[in-house]
């Protein structure tokens, strides 16, 4: 008749890529970068009343130890090479958030010094408008990128260097 | 490395405690600070010249974004510059408002001072206490103008629109609980040893030096210079507030923050003086030459929809000439120097922000200081890098 017992609750089946990124999402580090106006609001969200903590979210202060990127704010052409330096030396794997209009188009900004949108020169995950983004939407972002992360294949393998990690999302 | 050798060093822009995109280049021998050379212009957004392309209506906004952590004083000195062109005057409700928000803004700004500051010194629980005192004025700047930070809420010759009706309650609640708040933090910091030991006698800068670099607002105060634009250059009203204007007198960072700790309790006692003399009446003047008309004639009348369309589509006119306006913003003096050639659009306007001014003190402030009191040099500098660069 072969095994009738069930497993029970202690054990759970799953694929080795949806641990990793199980433990990926739960734990996103991003670094301490504020920019602008944005970065206030991205405190905001880190502080008391909406508390990223709860989501395994803390700021790191050093690219070394993050593997999420918040581009809070205006990005002018100053400071633009400082960003992707930071960004290289993050570590894979490595996401990128960009908060608020400035950051996603250049916002407001439309002159001779500002960036037209980070995504001309970093690989941007998630886009989150607004002027500045409210913490909800901040936290909204978050949480797609959380399912973004989930989402991901080949993640357990590329550490090894077998295959890609590819993102269906 | 040789022992006498000099080695310089970057601080920033990617730093914590810069509180921005400040860079410094910094020359050490030891932990000692021989020379220090800040280096701005990472935020530059040219606002500046952006508001030669934009009517006076639309400059608005951007002036939210300079010092983002006080965006109604930064509407407040550009609205009086522009009233000021105009020769327009604010019916009494709306001044009084105008009071209420802007020291609701310095409380907002100073809160936010006080917990990156004691958050780089290494005092977290202060940062989470300020933080949540500052979501409910968040909280009241959405109640009136529908964003939390970037409120765009005045108008030249008054406000947007009338607060609600529970604004009143909303804030006086607020302003009843801020001084017990303040006691808290006061209880925290005052007399912790860490505190006492990282500010007293750290980034003194005499009273000689602070008026000859030009410094101006709580760092000022905190040199024992008794200079407040709110009592000695009145404007929107303020001489007939009844409030003190703290002075330090050890020129230290401890006497800065004390100034400020004590500059919020003064705002608690300016807002509820004005809720006294809060009345009804009209928020916005009766100059249809500037003021948008009510929204009710907009909709079920012609001649408001083409006065709507007019004043929104040309901007109203600004008769020629130039005007400084210098007010009292949390972090100093906030001027707006306003050219115009009569059109609708500004031909020149020259910000002077505080904050810009305020960083040149930073060399005389950190000389001969360790690396480590830099960073509480920046904090009570409280410098904000969108009005630094523009």
């Amino acid at each position: 008749m072969g095994v009738n017992q069930s497993l029970g609750g202690n054990v759970t089946v799953t694929s080795l890529d949806k641990l990793v990124n199980w433990v990926r999402k739960s734990s996103i580090w991003p670094m301490t970068f504020g920019l602008a106006c944005c970065a206030i609001e991205m405190m905001a969200t880190g502080a008391s009343h909406n508390d990223l903590d709860r989501f395994g979210i803390i700021f790191r202060a050093s690219p070394r130890q993050s593997d999420c990127i918040i581009i809070a704010g205006t990005v002018t052409k100053k400071m633009l090479p400082v960003i992707k330096t930071v960004y290289e030396q993050m570590p894979e794997p490595k996401w990128v958030v960009a908060m608020g209009a400035c950051a996603c188009s250049g916002g407001i900004f439309d002159t001779y010094s500002v960036v037209q949108g980070i995504d001309e020169a970093l690989p941007v995950d998630v886009y989150i408008p607004g002027c500045p983004p409210r913490p909800e939407a901040l936290l909204y972002g978050l949480m797609k990128l959380q399912d973004k992360i989930m989402g991901e294949s080949g993640s357990f393998g590329s550490v090894f260097g077998l295959g890609d990690r590819v993102s269906t999302v | 490395m040789a022992n006498n050798e000099i080695m310089t060093i970057n601080m920033g822009p990617q730093h914590p405690s810069t509180h921005g995109v400040l860079r410094m280049v910094i020359e050490l021998d030891g932990e000692n600070i021989l020379k220090i050379d800040p280096d701005i212009g990472y935020l530059h957004r040219g606002v500046e010249k952006l508001s030669e392309h934009r009517t006076y209506h639309q400059t608005l906004p951007l002036t939210d974004r300079l010092d983002y952590l006080a965006p109604m004083s930064n509407n407040l000195g550009y609205i009086l510059a522009v009233e000021k062109l105009l020769g327009i005057e604010v019916p009494e409700r709306a001044q009084t408002i105008r009071i209420i928000m802007t020291e609701l803004t310095r409380l907002k700004s100073h809160l936010v001072w006080l917990a990156c500051h004691a958050l780089d010194i290494g005092a977290m629980t202060v940062f989470i206490y300020a933080f949540r005192e500052r979501e409910t004025i968040m909280e009241t700047y959405e109640l009136i103008s529908g964003a939390r930070m970037t409120s765009n809420f005045y108008r030249a010759g008054g406000l947007s629109q009338d607060v609600p009706p529970e604004f009143e309650k909303k804030v006086r609640e607020f302003i009843a609980t801020m001084p017990g708040y303040i006691d808290t933090y006061e209880g925290l910091l005052t007399t912790n040893p860490i505190w006492v030991k990282r500010t007293v006698g750290n980034g003194v800068i005499s009273a000689e030096d602070a008026t000859d670099i030009g410094i101006t607002g709580p760092a000022l105060r905190g040199s024992g210079v008794d200079f407040d634009l709110r009592r000695d250059i009145p404007y929107a009203g303020y001489e007939s507030y009844k409030f003190e204007v703290p002075v330090g007198k050890e020129c230290d960072t401890f006497d800065r923050y004390k100034v400020r700790l004590i500059e919020m309790r003064e705002s608690c006692k300016i807002i509820n003086q004005a809720f006294e003399r809060l009345k009804p009446g009209p928020v916005l003047a009766d100059s249809p030459q500037v003021c948008y008309p009510p929204k009710d004639s907009v909709y079920n009348s012609i001649e408001g929809l083409i006065h709507h369309f007019k004043i929104a589509s040309e901007g109203y006119k600004v008769p020629e000439g130039e005007v400084y306006m210098g007010i009292e913003a949390p972090k100093g003096e906030l001027g707006f120097y306003i050219v115009s050639d009569g059109s609708s659009k500004p031909y020149r306007m020259r910000i002077r922000p505080p904050s810009f001014v305020n960083l040149q003190a930073i060399e005389k402030m950190a000389k001969g200081s360790m690396v480590a009191d830099l960073v509480a040099i920046i904090g009570t500098l409280d410098i904000v890098l969108g009005e630094i660069d523009r």
